[in-house]
């Protein structure tokens, strides 16, 4: 098998080029379907028969908890290969990922807390879902805070990237038992309404959603990941090739 | 339009739903470009004063 | 693999030796312990049926605290005075030489808080009948938080100030074994059967050992370049 692709892939100039090229195509159609899934859920989209038009809350909470989970993900996978290759673009995209994702994890517990408020008449229960998003809202926020504590760049990406991989095992399981916890605590007559059947005209502009957000999340990597390149090359010469052109 | 607006009822939850979330958009990209922007400047001043360290 | 054996054999010893030389460090968690047990009666009311409703919370939460006071001392004079990197350049697998050490601090500070914590729960009104089940599960549950103490401790090795960060890493990745832990509790107060969630908290333990020495190795590695 040829890995000349992965080398170059891990090379530094060529990352920051091939990203600065790319940001505009995930950009743009982030934006076209962000705003043709918005149209179609809160206009096109039938209200649910049991939760009227409250329901299209979906099309903005959803998605932002699967950019959460995603963006989690490929932290994770970033800082795996890079502990294992000592690649620093991994350690630049992980870094990257974070505060991407933190900030979509706020996104997804506080539209669930809006969504809370019609369905359970309250801001706040402590459903498993929204549960789950705040063990992972702190698990981002250790991450982060691990990287500001240390000085070294280099020591603060290698540790943070043992703390992700240790985190993307326990983020299953964290969900598996806040979901066990709640079958045994569920207090009865606390949901109103039944969870949302989904029909294909309800479906299709969450789907466009997904796809919307999705291009979203590598769109923002691609232009934070140049930014973390330039500050972990600080001595390569391409660096100033770069800026002075 | 007054019925897309008052969202059948739950305009109150709805709408600042949506405008939370493209708030965090609006500002996950200003300060993705930011955070670039700032790593620029900084090579550049470095470049400029002669410092490759 | 015998010299390793023999390295993981020493390692146990010396921490043990200098653990007894400084009896009043390992007395404190078990004092937080017990204030923690203390101070929830006074908060909330002395009656005993309020008491056992939550006892299990209190019983974990408090091990959950006393064990990262604890933990946070795991590395700190191994770190300062050259150690770590003694055992790091040691030959020996470092792994090993650290699951050793996580084994000796459960012993000093797991184990002496399952061991208190019968005292506790019969103090927070829990019928005695249910005192071995707690045990059990305490124990269990102190091997896996030790692990995983041991892996966050390891990470903010040489950060001035880690105490707060350490909880910041270490609580949320907890969850899991607050949950089932206190669950297999309340179970043990109602008298029920509670060995599903003790054989979750058995499943953490192993997967625990298993993985969180291989993690606290590469972060000490880290903390050393």
């Amino acid at each position: 098998m040829d890995w000349t692709w992965f080398h170059r892939f891990g090379s530094p100039p060529h990352l920051y080029g091939l990203a600065g090229r790319l940001v505009p195509w995930f950009a743009w159609p982030a934006a076209l379907a962000i705003a043709a899934g918005l149209y179609g859920g809160l206009v096109l989209a039938p209200p649910d028969y049991q939760q009227g038009d409250g329901f299209r809350i979906i099309y903005v909470h959803a998605p932002s908890a699967w950019l959460s989970l995603m963006a989690y993900t490929w932290m994770a996978v970033a800082a795996a290969i890079g502990l294992v290759w000592r690649m620093k673009v991994a350690h630049a995209m992980a870094a990257s990922c974070a505060p991407i994702g933190a900030w979509f994890t706020v996104a997804a517990l506080c539209t669930g807390m809006l969504w809370g408020k019609p369905m359970w008449g309250t801001y706040w229960v402590w459903d498993p879902r929204l549960t789950a998003e705040l063990v992972l809202l702190f698990l981002y926020l250790g991450y982060l805070g691990l990287r500001s504590a240390i000085e070294d760049p280099q020591r603060a990406d290698r540790a943070s990237a043992v703390l992700a991989v240790v985190g993307v095992v326990n983020v299953p399981i964290v969900r598996y038992s806040v979901e066990w916890w709640n079958s045994i605590h569920q207090a009865p007559s606390v949901m109103k309404f039944g969870k949302p059947t989904i029909s294909w005209p309800m479906l299709t502009p969450l789907l466009i959603m997904f796809v919307g957000f999705t291009l979203l999340f590598l769109a923002l990597v691609l232009v934070r990941v140049r930014g973390e390149i330039l500050r972990r090359e600080r001595q390569a010469r391409w660096v100033s090739e770069v800026i002075a052109a | 339009m007054s019925g897309f607006l008052s969202m059948g009822g739950y305009a109150s939850s709805v709408w600042p739903a949506v405008a939370l979330t493209f708030g965090i958009i609006a500002w996950n990209i200003v300060a993705a470009r930011r955070s670039f922007a700032a790593a620029r400047a900084e090579a550049r001043r470095r470049i400029a004063a002669g410092d490759p360290s | 693999m015998s010299g390793t054996w023999q390295a993981a054999r020493l390692v146990v010893e010396r921490d043990l030796r200098l653990a007894f030389r400084n009896r009043g460090q390992l007395l404190h968690p078990l004092l937080f312990f017990a204030i923690v047990a203390t101070l929830f009666p006074l908060a909330l009311s002395p009656e005993p049926s309020r008491l056992r409703d939550v006892a299990p919370g209190v019983l974990w939460i408090g091990a959950l605290l006393a064990s990262l006071l604890a933990v946070e001392f795991l590395y700190r004079e191994d770190a300062q005075d050259g150690t770590l990197e003694q055992f790091a350049l040691s030959g020996r697998s470092l792994t090993w030489l650290l699951f050793a050490k996580t084994a000796t601090h459960w012993l000093l500070s797991g184990l002496p808080l399952a061991l208190m914590s019968p005292i506790a729960a019969y103090a927070l009104a829990v019928p005695p009948a249910a005192l071995p089940g707690i045990v059990a599960a305490v124990s269990i549950g102190t091997i896996a938080l030790s692990l995983l103490g041991a892996v966050s401790a390891a990470l903010t090795i040489g950060i001035r100030r880690g105490g707060a960060l350490l909880s910041l890493l270490t609580l949320p990745l907890a969850v899991p074994l607050l949950i089932f832990g206190a669950q297999a509790t309340a179970r043990a107060i109602e008298g029920s059967d509670m060995a599903a969630p003790l054989y979750f908290l058995a499943a953490f333990a192993v997967l625990g050992v298993t993985l969180a020495p291989l993690a606290a190795a590469a972060a000490v590695r880290i903390s050393l370049e």
